[in-house]
């Protein structure tokens, strides 16, 4: 009798130690130092570099309005592809302040609403933090302003020096750069403040842990802002091969869409690797998370497998033309080898690499087998 | 020399005691199972269900669902105290299993083996004491019951160890130790052992002592010599994979399950502590009656040759995928119900797009919009739930005035360990396809060999 009691004892006190929780346990990789060099290295470095960008082209955009002129033009363009360029590298980071504020949406939503920017401009009212707003403003907004008035450069001046609404269109052109200006700084200011800390410690493997928040944020940022919507909408991938050249990122400047796309996959597989921002330094990343689990697939390391594709990806796009819009209209086989090989990668991405790290697409909470 | 067999008798107490025992588990299940909030979650909040084929029937039931499940856990409590038993377990054995037909997504072999089991004690008679059946009709009452009573139980269970063996007993589990490979490091933090997770020789040691012990365990708690060991080990498996695996309440079913391998003696001990705490006194229930069983009436004959084709079938039902070509593990041809647990680490990519035949309109279907997380996750590398989806989606497009939906699927399935390759043939209509016991022609070969069980 007395054993049977022990017995019994002892089977509910492992029974109870034993958590209950669904919660997966971890594999102690170090994701703290992961958590840090994203954010000390890479984001905030980036954030910060897309911010001075957005500096210059404001002081820029301050010069043309001062004296609308081909060279204070030139210049301002310039500043523009420059922040473009510069936002290729914080699009995927849709956390924080950026995805309070609806970044992506207030930066880069294409083709923009010219109709709706014409409106905006007469009315001399409007409240860019307004959802219906969101095609009305940021870079592509601007790309119209600067290259998408008119097709000549003079009579693109000529709508801020001889226009009878002049005035108003410097206006809305102060207001896109002040826009931009006001975003970035939040969340810069966000990051250097206490976001930094609170985005490091959570460093769990819940659903709401900052590095899966991350991991699906940037793959999801590669298959809908990169794949699809700088090739895969141009190219009539979603609309059974009907051709959108108007749909192509920087369409007015037209020809700046490679540029972009090529900057986007640098800034991609930079992310992969954790590679410094404008240095050749590579810390913790989703590389070395692979690695240190050991992950190898078909005979070789799954991390060497994607950046391989990576290389495969840019081989590819190396053949395209630098607009988009006419290599949609001449060879858009070309536009589809390039989906092809995001594709691939994304499918890596997000199968293989999502299994071999355990972190779900979404919350699955449930008993398995 | 069968009748001779069929004629042995065991202690009553022993069937019992697993009546009580698998009650009261059940109970607690379906109360973990409500409480977790998975009711809501998995049955009503989905909009499109995943039925097995020729389940298309069963229907999830809103908000009744929590009366369903009321009902299951009043007829568990009934079957634990055995009253009104025969009633009870009937009750209990149709409507977990109703739950479980409403969507295959939650499909876990301990499911299929609690109705199993349920099924078979309903041709068992586990109230004819300890109960209050025998309590009420003391005629009912008796001592002992025939040993095959007790026997067809411990022989299910040894069916699902051994066969749940023989499944690990295959070119991936044995020689790349995979999917331990892949389990293993993600569970690194455990305390003391979880460092080792990393080294190769633990994963495939985890590996092959998990398949020895699943072949070996039936045997070692047949033989008495060897049956305290085998609890021992039984209690240490389980609990591991507890701690390792999400795998809900499976272990404590299965570490509770193996007690019936014990003596009617260690039984007793249980239940008179069990009616001690409930301030009931066992001796009540002590009895000279025998009980009675006529080979000479249709019933019993029926009853037993029922049975007896009833573990033939679970003894062959298992390998039926050999009646398919192509990989098991790729296709899932003949997968389910063959006590093939925690084999395999398979995961998929699946984008959908649904095309009007006349407009040749093309839309992208965000899987999020029609299935739960765990539903897309669960559809994403399984053909039936594909086409099953597939289906739905035609459906739903042509409600919607699309003009004879053609569905596709862009879809990759990376399994143990292998890099995901495309699983379903991209210029197949899956509308056009349909649901069968034949061969799915249309998912990719899989062009790797996964060589035994």
């Amino acid at each position: 009798m007395k054993k049977i009691h022990l017995l019994i004892t002892i089977f509910f006190v492992i029974v109870s130690c034993s958590s209950d929780s669904n919660s997966t346990s971890g594999d102690n990789y170090n994701r703290t130092e992961l958590l840090t060099n994203w954010a000390d290295n890479l984001i905030i470095p980036r954030y910060e570099n897309y911010q001075s960008k957005v500096g210059i082209l404001q002081t820029n955009a301050t010069t043309f309005t001062a004296d609308p002129n081909q060279t204070n033009l030139d210049v301002l363009r310039l500043a523009w592809l420059e922040a473009y360029k510069a936002y290729q590298y914080v699009g995927m980071f849709s956390i924080g302040k950026a995805d309070e504020i609806n970044l992506n949406s207030t930066v880069n939503i294409y083709p923009t609403n010219q109709t709706g920017i014409q409106t905006n401009i007469s009315s001399g009212t409007y409240n860019f933090a307004l959802l219906s707003q969101y095609d009305k403003q940021g870079l592509p907004a601007l790309d119209y302003m600067l290259n998408g008035l008119a097709t000549s450069d003079s009579e693109i001046i000529d709508f801020y020096v001889t226009n009878s609404d002049a005035t108003k269109y410097k206006q809305y052109l102060t207001d896109l750069v002040n826009q931009l200006k006001v975003n970035i700084d939040l969340i810069v200011a966000d990051w250097n403040g206490s976001y930094r800390n609170l985005f490091i410690s959570s460093s769990g493997n819940s659903v709401s842990s900052s590095t899966n928040k991350m991991v699906n944020n940037f793959i999801k940022y590669f298959e809908k802002d990169i794949r699809s919507g700088k090739v895969g909408i141009p190219a009539g991938i979603f609309s059974n091969g009907t051709l959108y050249p108007e749909k192509v990122e920087a369409y007015h400047k037209n020809d700046v869409s490679k540029v972009l796309l090529n900057e986007s996959i640098i800034a991609t597989q930079d992310f992969f690797n954790g590679k410094y921002f404008s240095s050749t330094t590579e810390g913790s990343s989703l590389k070395s998370y692979l690695n240190y689990l050991g992950t190898v697939r078909d005979g070789q390391s799954l991390s060497t497998i994607i950046n391989t594709q990576f290389g495969t990806i840019n081989t590819v796009n190396a053949n395209l033309n630098d607009s988009f819009s006419s290599q949609v209209n001449s060879n858009n086989n070309a536009m589809l080898s390039s989906y092809d090989a995001m594709q691939q990668n994304i499918v890596y991405l997000k199968l293989d690499m999502m299994q071999a790290l355990n972190i779900t697409v979404d919350y699955v909470d449930a008993d398995g087998d | 020399m069968i009748e001779t067999y069929l004629n042995k008798k065991s202690e009553s107490i022993t069937l019992a005691f697993f009546r009580l025992a698998f009650g009261l588990m059940m109970l607690f299940s379906l109360i973990r199972f409500t409480s977790y909030g998975w009711i809501e979650k998995l049955y009503i909040q989905p909009n499109f269900h995943f039925t097995y084929f020729g389940f298309n029937w069963v229907k999830p039931l809103g908000n009744y669902t929590y009366l369903l499940f009321f009902i299951s856990g009043l007829s568990a409590l009934f079957v634990t105290i055995g009253y009104k038993y025969r009633i009870a377990i009937i009750t209990f054995f149709l409507s977990f299993t109703y739950i479980e037909l409403i969507d295959k997504t939650t499909y876990l072999n301990h499911y299929y083996f609690i109705s199993i089991v349920s099924f078979i004690l309903i041709f068992l008679p586990a109230n004819c004491n300890y109960s209050v059946d025998a309590y009420q009709n003391k005629s009912l009452q008796s001592n002992d019951v025939p040993s095959w009573t007790i026997d067809v139980l411990k022989l299910l269970l040894a069916i699902v160890y051994f066969y749940a063996g023989l499944a690990k007993l295959n070119s991936d589990w044995l020689f790349e130790a995979m999917p331990m490979k892949i389990w293993l490091p993600n569970q690194s933090n455990v305390p003391l052992i979880g460092n080792l997770f990393h080294q190769t020789w633990v994963q495939y040691t985890f590996s092959w002592v998990g398949a020895i012990y699943d072949l070996a365990i039936p045997f070692l708690l047949w033989n008495k010599k060897t049956r305290n060991f085998a609890f021992f080990l039984v209690v240490i498996f389980h609990i591991l994979t507890k701690i390792l695996f999400p795998i809900g309440v499976f272990p404590y079913v299965m570490i509770i399950s193996t007690l019936i391998f014990f003596d009617a003696s260690f039984h007793k001990i249980i239940m008179n502590f069990i009616f001690k705490l409930v301030r009931i006194k066992a001796s009540i229930f002590n009895t000279d009656n025998q009980f009675k069983q006529d080979f000479n009436a249709l019933g019993t004959k029926i009853r037993l040759l029922f049975l007896a084709f009833f573990m033939v079938f679970q003894l062959t039902f298992p390998f039926r995928y050999l009646l398919y070509p192509e990989e098991l593990f790729w296709t899932e041809e003949g997968y389910r119900f063959s006590w093939r647990v925690m084999l395999m680490e398979k995961a998929g990519y699946a984008q959908f797009y649904v095309i009007d035949a006349q407009t040749k309109q093309k839309t992208f279907i965000d899987n999020n919009r029609f299935l739960t997380p765990f539903q897309e996750k669960q559809m994403a590398f399984q053909p039936d739930f594909i086409l099953q989806y597939a289906h739905f989606l035609h459906d739903h497009y042509k409600r919607i005035g699309m003009n004879n939906p053609i569905v596709k699927v862009d879809s990759y399935v990376a399994l143990n360990g292998r890099l995901s390759k495309r699983y379903i043939d991209p210029n197949i209509d899956l509308a056009k396809q349909y649901e069968s016991f034949q061969h799915k022609t249309w998912i990719l070969p899989f062009n790797d060999d996964i060589k035994g069980f």
